[in-house]
C-alpha cells in the first residue's frame, strides 16, 4: 500500500497526471462556485456536453490533438450553447430546463456524428479522442498539463481582479445594477471562466461527468461556511483532494476512466458534508430540532402550570395536569423530570410544584402569550377569538427584546383581550 | 430535467441486472432500470427537502454519482459482461440491432428490439389514453390536483416509471445521452406549434417518427452513427421551426407597422 503510495509521486507519468487532474479539480471548484450561488449548476451540465462538437471540430481543424486548438473548439461551442439557451429562454415559452436538456443533446449529437467521420478518417491520432467521453487522465500529455497550469493561474488571477463585482452579482444583482456594476458583462465573464473550465477538465472527467465536478465541491462547501472567500477556499480543496483520490482509485484496474472515480469519490466528500456537517448538516439539524420540541414542549407544560395557579392550584398530579392539557405521559414525565434537574420544578410524593425559578420562567411565556393577543387585537384588528391560535406559536419565539417593544408599543397593560392578567 | 437525470442515473440498474441475468431483453433489466429510476427521484427529493440542498444541485450530484456508478460498474466487469461498453452506453447500436432476428418456425418475426418495444408502446399508448386526466392535471395544475383530493404521486411515480422504461428500451437502440433528445426534442418543436395537450400530443409523435425515419436515412447515406443522426436532425427541425416561427412573427409585426403608419 505503501509502496502504491509512493509510487504516485515520484514515478514521472503518475505525477503529471495527479498534477493535471487536482489542478482541474482545484479551479472547477472556485468555479463551480459561483455557478452554483446563481443556481446556474444545469447549465454547466449543458456545457461540458457541448464542449464536446468543439473538440471533434478542433480536431478536425488541426488534425492533431494539439492542446490549445481543441480548448478554442471547445470554448468555441461551450460558450455558443450557453448563449442559445439565453436566447431560447429569452425568446420563446419554452421553459430553461428545456432549453438546456435540448441545446445539450443537439450539441452532443453532432459531435458524436463529427466523431464518428474522424474514426472513418485514416487518422492514427484520433485514438484518443474517444478519452473525451469519459475522461482517462492518463492520456494527459505534458503540454496538456502546462496548458491547464497557465488556464487556471489566469482563471484565478481574473476572479481575484474582479473579486468585487463578481461577489455583488452572485448574492444581489440587483443591488448590484444600481450601483453602476454591468451585470450583463460579469455574467458573461463568468460564463466565459466556467466554459474554459470545463474545456480542460472534459479530458480528465469525460463530458458527462464533467458537471459534477462544478457542482459537488461547491456544494458541499456551502454547508461549512458562510462567507465566499471561504467557500472559494474549500470548494477548491475538495476538489483537488477528490481529483488525487479519484486517480488513485482508478488505477486499480488498467484501462479505467478516471472521470467516474473521482465523481464517485466527490459524492462520497459531499454525502459526508450533507449528514455530518455543522449547524447545517442532517444530524446536526436534528438536533436542533429536538432541541426546538423539548424547548417548545417545556414551555407548554409551564404554562400549563401558570394556569393552574391562576385557579388557585398549586400542587398537580400528573393525573390532573393530563386532564387539563392532553399530552403524551411518557412525553410529560420526561420532561417534567429534565425541568425538576433545571431547578424549575420541585416534587414532593405524586404532587409536583414550580419553583420560584420556574414560576418567573412561566409568567414570561404567559406574558408573552398574552401580550401578543392584545397586539394582535389593538394594532392589527384581529378579532379575539382569531388570536390564540398564532398567539401559540409565537410566544415561543419572542424573545426578551420583542417582549419590551411590545410592553413599550402597548403601553404596559394590565390584562388581555380575555381579561386576564398579564403577569410581569 | 428530472427526465434527463433518470435516463442517465438508471444506468446502475441495467448493469447489475445485466450481470445477474447476463442478457439483455429480460425482464430483470427492466426491473433494475426502473428500480434505479424512483431511486432517483427519491434521493433527489431527499436532498432538496430534507437536506436542504438547492434543487439544481440536487439533480446534478445525484445523476452524475449514479451515472458514474454505472461507468464504474461497466469498467469492473468488462471481462465477463463483453455486449456491455462504454460506447454503447452512451450512442447505442442502432446500426447491428437488426442482425438480431427473431425467427420461429421459419417465419420472420421481426427483430428483437422490435418485438422488445412494442409491448412498451402498447402500455404507454394505453396509460397515456387511460389516465389523460390525471396526466394533464399532473402537467398543469399539481396543486389543483392535489386539492381536488387526487394521489399525485401515485401518478407522478406512473409517469416517473414510464419515463424510466421508455429510457431503458431506448438505450439500446440510441444510448443514454441521445434518450433524452428524443423526450426533448420533438415535444418542444410540437409546443411552439401548438397550444393544446391533444395536438401537442399528435405533432410530437409525428415529427419524432419523421426526425427518426430521415435521421437514419441521411445516417445510412453519410455512412455515421445513426442514433447521434437522429438528434442532429430533430435539432436542426427544432431549430427550423423556431427560426421561422420569429420569421413570421418579424414579418406580421413590420406589416402591422406599416398598416399603423398608413
Amino acid at each position: 500500500m505503501m509502496d502504491q503510495l509512493t509510487y504516485f509521486f515520484t514515478d514521472p507519468i503518475a505525477r503529471k497526471v495527479i498534477l493535471g487532474v487536482s489542478i482541474i479539480g482545484a479551479v472547477s471548484g472556485v468555479v463551480g462556485t459561483f455557478s452554483f450561488l446563481r443556481k446556474k449548476t444545469l447549465i454547466a451540465d449543458a456545457v461540458s456536453h457541448s464542449v464536446f462538437p468543439g473538440i471533434c471540430l478542433g480536431f478536425l481543424f488541426a488534425g492533431t490533438k494539439d492542446p490549445v486548438t481543441l480548448m478554442v473548439g471547445a470554448i468555441f461551442t461551450g460558450w455558443f450553447s450557453v448563449w442559445s439557451i439565453d436566447y431560447i429562454v429569452r425568446t420563446s415559452k419554452l421553459s430553461e430546463d428545456t432549453a438546456i436538456a435540448l441545446v445539450s443533446t443537439f450539441f452532443f449529437a453532432i459531435g458524436s456524428v463529427l466523431l464518428s467521420i474522424i474514426s472513418k478518417s485514416q487518422n492514427s491520432e484520433q485514438t484518443g479522442l474517444k478519452s473525451f467521453l469519459f475522461g482517462k487522465a492518463a492520456t494527459l500529455s505534458t503540454t496538456d498539463v502546462q496548458v491547464f497550469f497557465v488556464v487556471s493561474v489566469l482563471i484565478v488571477a481574473i476572479v481575484i481582479l474582479f473579486f468585487k463585482p463578481i461577489q455583488l452579482v452572485c448574492f444581489n444583482a440587483d443591488f448590484a445594477d444600481s450601483i453602476g456594476i454591468k451585470i450583463n458583462r460579469i455574467e458573461f465573464l463568468l460564463s466565459v471562466l466556467t466554459v474554459t473550465t470545463i474545456a480542460i477538465g472534459i479530458q480528465a472527467l469525460g463530458v458527462v461527468l464533467m458537471s459534477a465536478l462544478l457542482i459537488a465541491p461547491a456544494a458541499s462547501a456551502r454547508y461549512w461556511t458562510n462567507k465566499l472567500v471561504g467557500m472559494l477556499v474549500i470548494s477548491a480543496l475538495f476538489g483537488f483532494l477528490s481529483g488525487i483520490i479519484g486517480v488513485i482509485f482508478s488505477t486499480v484496474k488498467d484501462d479505467m476512466p478516471t472521470g467516474p472515480w473521482i465523481v464517485f469519490v466527490l459524492f462520497l466528500f459531499t454525502m459526508i458534508t450533507l449528514l455530518f456537517a455543522p449547524k447545517k448538516g442532517w444530524f446536526s439539524l436534528q438536533r436542533q430540532s429536538k432541541k426546538n420540541n423539548r424547548k417548545i414542549e417545556q414551555e407548554n407544560i409551564l404554562k400549563t402550570f401558570y394556569q393552574f395557579s391562576e385557579e388557585g392550584f398549586e400542587r398537580i398530579t400528573v393525573g390532573r395536569f393530563l386532564e387539563k392539557r392532553r399530552m403524551d405521559s411518557h412525553v410529560l414525565e420526561r420532561n417534567m423530570n429534565r425541568m425538576i434537574h433545571q431547578g424549575c420544578l420541585k416534587r414532593q410524593d405524586q404532587n409536583y410544584e414550580l419553583t420560584e425559578k420556574g414560576k418567573g420562567e412561566a409568567a414570561r411565556i404567559v406574558r408573552s402569550h398574552r401580550l401578543w393577543e392584545l397586539y394582535l387585537t389593538k394594532r392589527m384588528n384581529f378579532k379575539e377569538d382569531h388570536i390564540h391560535g398564532t398567539a401559540e406559536t409565537i410566544e415561543h419565539l419572542i424573545t426578551p427584546e420583542i417582549e419590551k417593544e411590545l410592553l413599550k408599543e402597548l403601553n404596559f397593560p394590565v390584562s388581555d383581550p380575555h381579561n386576564k392578567d398579564i403577569p410581569y | 430535467m428530472v427526465g434527463d437525470a433518470i435516463s442517465h442515473s438508471v444506468l446502475p440498474g441495467i448493469v447489475i441486472a445485466y450481470l445477474f441475468s447476463s442478457q439483455f431483453d429480460s425482464i430483470f433489466i427492466m426491473i433494475g432500470a426502473g428500480i434505479f429510476g424512483v431511486f432517483t427521484t427519491v434521493i433527489i427529493d431527499f436532498f432538496h427537502k430534507k437536506l436542504k440542498l438547492q434543487e439544481d444541485a440536487s439533480i446534478g450530484i445525484t445523476f452524475t454519482w449514479l451515472f458514474a456508478v454505472g461507468v464504474i460498474l461497466i469498467a469492473l466487469f468488462t471481462g465477463s459482461a463483453t455486449d456491455l461498453d462504454q460506447e454503447c452506453v452512451l450512442f447505442g447500436e442502432l446500426g447491428t440491432s437488426f442482425l438480431d432476428k427473431i425467427i420461429i418456425g421459419g417465419r420472420l418475426y421481426g427483430t428483437r428490439s422490435m418485438l422488445m418495444i412494442l409491448p412498451v408502446f402498447l402500455v404507454i399508448v394505453l396509460f397515456v389514453f387511460s389516465g389523460f386526466k390525471g396526466l394533464q392535471l399532473l402537467a398543469f395544475h399539481e396543486e389543483y390536483a392535489l386539492s381536488k383530493g387526487i394521489n399525485t404521486r401515485i401518478w407522478q411515480l406512473g409517469f416517473m416509471s414510464l419515463v424510466s422504461i421508455t429510457t431503458v428500451m431506448s438505450f439500446e437502440s440510441v444510448g443514454a445521452i441521445l434518450v433524452v433528445g428524443l423526450l426533448v426534442l420533438p415535444p418542444a418543436t410540437a409546443y411552439l406549434l401548438v397550444g393544446k395537450l391533444t395536438k401537442m400530443l399528435w405533432f410530437s409523435c409525428v415529427i419524432a417518427t419523421f426526425d427518426c425515419l430521415l435521421g437514419y436515412l441521411f445516417s445510412i447515406y453519410f455512412d455515421v452513427s445513426v442514433s447521434s443522426m437522429i438528434i442532429v436532425f430533430a435539432g436542426i427541425i427544432f431549430v427550423l421551426v423556431f427560426l421561422g416561427l420569429k420569421a413570421q412573427k418579424k414579418w406580421k409585426n413590420n406589416f402591422s407597422e406599416q398598416s399603423v403608419f398608413e
